[in-house]
């Protein structure tokens, strides 16, 4: 009991550090996401989307507001547990946890905690954003909100991973600008995978960041390209394979010891 | 009982790059004692630190702090210690003492107490007025000072320094040397690698010197000076010499006209030395040793070793 009382306190001052620092520098990690999502909506919503007319059956500004919220909550957790990571390595603090008695999956919790609190902050900010562009009525809070959590944790890990690997900073920006970029922008954003030809609707769905895209729309605005029990159970999956490698990673001291 | 706060059972490091820093190390450090830990830069001390602190995971061998195996009870071990690494690693965009209180944290230590044991070991440091100070904008001094107060906040029973003073003027070195001795005092074991040996010879009563990875000395300080054969004095005389004395027994030589350099075999003592002078009417002002004794007999061990000869 005691021992986990331990790993209580520890978990709690990981995560109060991580929430600090990136409340500390709010005008690098909240305020740009904001300011994004606000273009976003003037030039894909108002400008392009007027003439575009209805996606999906809804008002093109009201189809692109999940994905951009989702899209910024994706960007945030990811950075934040990556640059965070990173920075430990490179400036050796992570030692301090190396050489206290916290498990490893304790740091890997504490850090993910970290990365899901500023994507959810910065998620919050954007959904007040899109209120000044279109009212946002939302069909299951339930499922809005496990969606934004799940697609937080998975991205987080995936953060976790990339500073685990990194050796350099170039390392920490190559995944974020030629794999989570890419993936964010084709996963459903600001379109429909029904628009494609078939053989991209099949190459779309192997494309993981459409299945949380679509599951958060589903929340929001009760459509999906996707099932939404098929959605849940590919992130949850995509959760255990990053959390099980991240665990592995950080027992064999990958990256972390000699 | 004696018990043994830190046992080392033929440890084994081989790094992937090539090199094996450790060829099978075994080491025992008593509870209570202050040990020093010397070899030559690259010789495996920090790799040793490395493993026991579990910074560096090892190829091989057993390491057990107060009777808890480090494979088995990772976590009761790293709860035993306390490490003050050779290189600044706190966090330098965090208050002081954010940095110590959150270590704290990390060994399960609950904020209100945490914040209790910074302030005991900040102000046990010298450096509570500097609390509210960005890490980064120490002095050289006071970072080093930092990452004592931080290892000690969880009032470990071991505490590992590795070189605490590099880097540090003499006044603060000493300041630190008497914080260290009461710590000691009051129970804590300690093991310190220092470059500084008259550090070593001051503070320490048990020893150990490590050298390509093995281990080539283990022993009490008073037992590894004993070894010194010959010890060499600075002496400054009154009046400049016009020519060099010679004694039976001394080898003498001149530094300069004042200064003489004698080596005198440990057996025979500097009592016939002064006598000796001033029969010749060669009046000593001062004498000092011209090597620390535990530098004078580290060199002598690292040149056999070299030579490959027994030291």
């Amino acid at each position: 009991m005691r021992r986990y009382q331990g790993y209580w306190t520890a978990f709690q001052t990981i995560i109060l550090k991580e929430i600090v620092r990136f409340m500390r520098i709010w005008i690098q990690t909240i305020l740009p996401a904001a300011i994004t999502t606000a273009l976003y909506f003037i030039i894909f919503g108002t400008l392009i989307g007027n003439r575009i007319g209805e996606m999906d059956g809804y008002r093109y500004i009201d189809f692109i507001v999940p994905g951009l919220i989702l899209m910024a909550v994706i960007t945030n957790s990811y950075a934040n547990v990556v640059s965070s990571f990173f920075s430990s390595k490179f400036q050796r603090h992570i030692e301090e946890l190396l050489i206290a008695p916290v498990p490893n999956w304790i740091i890997i919790i504490g850090f993910v905690g970290g990365g899901v609190a500023r994507g959810l902050m910065v998620g919050v900010a954007v959904t007040l954003v899109s209120l000044f562009f279109t009212d946002l009525a939302i069909y299951s809070y339930g499922i809005t909100f496990l969606v934004l959590i799940l697609t937080s944790i998975l991205f987080a890990l995936g953060g976790l991973i990339n500073a685990i690997f990194a050796r350099t900073f170039d390392d920490i920006s190559i995944v974020p600008t030629f794999v989570l970029t890419p993936l964010t922008y084709l996963g459903g954003v600001f379109y429909s995978i029904k628009m494609l030809p078939e053989f991209w609707q099949q190459v779309s769905l192997g494309n993981p960041v459409l299945y949380m895209v679509n599951a958060f729309r589903y929340g929001l605005l009760g459509a999906s390209d996707i099932p939404i029990g098929t959605a849940l159970v590919i992130i949850l999956l995509f959760i255990l394979v990053l959390g099980a490698v991240s665990m592995h990673m950080l027992e064999r001291g990958i990256g972390i010891k000699s | 009982m004696v018990v043994n706060a830190l046992k080392i059972t033929d440890l084994r490091k081989t790094y992937k790059s090539g090199p094996q820093a450790l060829c099978g190390i075994d080491l025992a450090v008593e509870e209570g004692d202050f040990f020093a830990l010397l070899g030559p830069n690259g010789a495996g001390k920090s790799t040793a630190i490395g493993i026991i602190s579990s910074l560096i995971n090892k190829s091989y061998g057993q390491v057990e702090v107060f009777g808890h195996d480090l494979d088995r009870e990772p976590e009761m071990v790293k709860s035993c210690i306390g490490l003050v690494p050779q290189e600044f690693n706190f966090n330098q965009f965090l208050p002081t003492e954010e940095v110590v209180a959150n270590q704290a944290g990390y060994y399960g230590i609950p904020r209100a107490q945490a914040m209790h044991n910074a302030e005991e070991s900040l102000r046990q440091l010298d450096l509570w007025p500097k609390r509210k100070v960005m890490a980064r904008e120490l002095s050289g001094g006071m970072k080093r000072r930092l990452m004592i107060a931080r290892a000690l906040v969880h009032r470990p029973r071991l505490l590992i320094l590795d070189e605490p003073t590099a880097g540090v003027d003499i006044e603060i070195r000493r300041s630190m040397w008497a914080f260290l001795q009461e710590l000691n005092r009051s129970g804590t074991t300690i093991i310190l690698t220092t470059h500084y040996l008259e550090e070593a010879e001051n503070l320490c009563r048990n020893i150990a010197i490590i050298n390509h990875g093995s281990i080539v000395e283990h022993s009490s300080m008073d037992a590894l000076l004993a070894k010194l054969h010959t010890e060499t004095f600075v002496l400054t005389l009154r009046d400049r010499l016009e020519q060099l004395p010679t004694l039976d027994g001394f080898a003498i030589s001149q530094r300069d006209g004042r200064t003489l350099e004698v080596s005198v075999e440990r057996e025979r003592g500097i009592n016939g030395l002064f006598a000796g002078l001033s029969q010749q009417g060669i009046e000593v002002l001062s004498l000092r040793n011209k090597q620390n004794r535990l530098e004078q007999l580290f060199i002598d061990m690292l040149d056999a070793a070299r030579n490959g000869e027994n030291p």
